[in-house]
């Protein structure tokens, strides 16, 4: 498939530019993840408090599940809101008609996808480990296979989020939002999918993040790196891509023969 | 007409947007060097047209062929040289002007981009909007940056929706000057629709007037007077949109 990274460069170049303009929008990355990030490291000190040392000191699960988390929503909103300012500032037509592969368009979004969950993540795993001792680097090697599935399932489902856009317009645009909370329950993040009832499982299952969260709670339990786990989320992560883009496609399919596209554009 | 294979070629267009019929097999040709008009009254299908010739929409049928080449075969091929500015578009409104051309230099690859920014703000009269904020400018203003970004890549082939809609006269007048100038030196073709008569007159070779998705007349519009025994384009305009030419007869 033809691709060209120079043009990929240009419509990031466009969120730079953005970003920097607005250094405010850094606040907004920052801001919400930072409010979460106490309310469950108060809740974990808390805890452990209560417990008086009865309780595993495993609870860092708290912490551990909000930051994976927050990787997973800032990649899934990285696709999504860029998408969306370029409705919002009637710029779509622009790039699309101009020499730009729909995959580079994608590939776009997920690179500030990338950019996104960069800066929150140093954020707050330097507040999380200062504040509550909580130590990413104790997920050792898998850490990166965990965040790179994350960061996968985040850019699918922005795609999925961005189709939605593209077909029902701005009015689904509190969609961009809910996406990834739609899933959120079944995903396991605080919880392990035992606790879920026993129909629920597979579904929870078939989710790519599902074993990634219960990945890292093995890890922080001290016991040895999943890799079958981690094989499995990237498998799942195969499967979902597909499906992201065969969806992404057929919306834009749709959008072009309905004249959606256009009216997306322009309302 | 100078080349054989023309740089536009719409052929048999039809368009059903579910129940209603926008374009009716619409064909025509624009030759290198040649700004065409695309007229009609309101919801007479020029704007579906465009979007077509894009690769925005797609047809119900019919085919769209641009410097040879079928558009959805040689989508990007065909985009490189070719660029749109609409009254309904705009550009970020978040940054600034140069950067949104700086942007969209790099998207076209344009050799030099500063120096070609520079040189299309100078001939826009807009080199003191180089720094602004996008989404500050007067409608007027924006539609000029617009067009500096439809001139970036040095076009063949330039398609715009009613680009003169918000210039004031002067402006206006500048903006027909410059694409005609464009037009003999560097034989850029244009298919250009508008409502206001003057900008036909004055900057379209040809035109075609659609009516109800389908060319109703066609010429230089001398000619399309003279064959419809007009006194104006304005006249022209007015009697088709009352039913009173159709009543006439045509052709
Ligand atoms: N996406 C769409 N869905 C349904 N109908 C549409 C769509 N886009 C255009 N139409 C219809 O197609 C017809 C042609 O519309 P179009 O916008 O091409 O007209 P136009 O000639 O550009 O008019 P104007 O002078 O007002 O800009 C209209 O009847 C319009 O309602
Ligand atoms: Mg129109």
């Amino acid at each position: 498939m033809p691709f060209s990274f120079h043009t990929v460069s240009a419509l990031v170049l466009r969120y730079l530019f953005l970003y920097t303009r607005h250094p405010v929008r850094f606040v907004e990355l920052i801001f919400w993840p930072l409010v979460d990030l106490l309310v469950w490291g108060f809740l974990t000190i808390y805890l452990q408090k209560q417990a008086a040392g009865g309780f595993p000191t495993t609870i860092t699960f708290l912490i551990g599940g909000m930051i994976l988390w927050d990787v997973l929503f800032r990649s899934q909103q990285g696709v999504a809101i860029s998408f969306l300012e370029d409705v919002w500032t009637r710029n779509l037509l622009n790039v699309f008609v101009a020499p730009v592969r729909t995959v580079e368009y994608v590939a776009a979004t997920c690179m500030v996808g990338i950019l996104r969950v960069g800066v929150t993540l140093v954020v707050l795993s330097v507040v999380a480990a200062a504040a509550y001792g909580f130590n990413l680097a104790h997920l050792g090697l898998a850490l990166l296979p965990f965040l790179a599935n994350l960061l996968l399932f985040g850019w699918f489902l922005g795609m999925v989020s961005t189709a939605l856009i593209l077909r029902w317009g701005q009015a689904a645009e509190s969609l961009a939002w809910a996406v990834p909370f739609f899933i959120q329950p079944l995903a396991a993040v605080f919880y392990p999918v035992s606790v879920l009832p026993g129909w629920l499982q597979p579904i929870a299952n078939s989710l790519p993040c599902t074993p990634i969260f219960e990945g890292m709670r093995t890890v922080l339990s001290g016991r040895p790196i999943p890799w079958g786990i981690i094989q499995n989320a990237f498998l799942l992560n195969l499967v979902w891509g597909a499906l992201a883009a065969w969806f992404f496609a057929a919306n834009l399919r749709h959008v072009r023969k309905t004249g959606l596209l256009v009216k997306v554009a322009t309302q | 007409m100078p080349s054989a294979t023309p740089i536009l070629e719409a052929d048999r267009l039809v368009k059903v947007f579910g129940d209603s019929t926008a374009l009716e097999g619409l064909s025509f040709t624009v030759a290198e060097g040649e700004t065409l008009g695309l007229l009609g009254v309101n919801g007479a299908g020029k704007t579906t047209a465009m979007n077509l010739l894009l690769g925005l929409t797609t047809p119900t049928s019919g085919t769209v062929r641009i410097f040879g080449m079928d558009l959805w075969k040689h989508r990007i091929k065909i985009l490189r040289q070719v660029n749109f500015s609409s009254a309904y578009t705009s550009l970020p409104s978040n940054l600034l002007v140069w950067q949104n051309l700086a942007v969209f230099a790099r998207l076209y690859r344009v050799p030099h981009p500063k120096q070609r920014i520079d040189e299309l703000l100078e001939v826009l009269d807009i080199t003191q909007l180089r720094n602004s904020v996008t989404g500050r400018l007067s409608a007027g203003e924006s539609t000029r940056v617009n067009l500096a970004k439809a001139l970036l890549n040095k076009p063949r082939l330039l398609l715009l929706d009613e680009p003169t809609a918000s210039l004031d006269p002067d402006i206006a007048d500048r903006v027909r000057k410059l694409l005609r100038r464009l037009q003999t030196e560097t034989g850029l073709s244009v298919l250009y629709t508008s409502h206001n008569m003057r900008d036909i007159e004055e900057v379209c070779d040809r035109m075609i007037f659609l009516h109800g998705g389908k060319v109703l007349a066609e010429g230089t519009p001398d000619e399309v007077k003279t064959r419809f025994n007009q006194a104006s384009l304005e006249d022209f305009f007015i009697g088709v949109a009352r039913g009173e030419i159709e009543a006439i007869g045509i052709q």
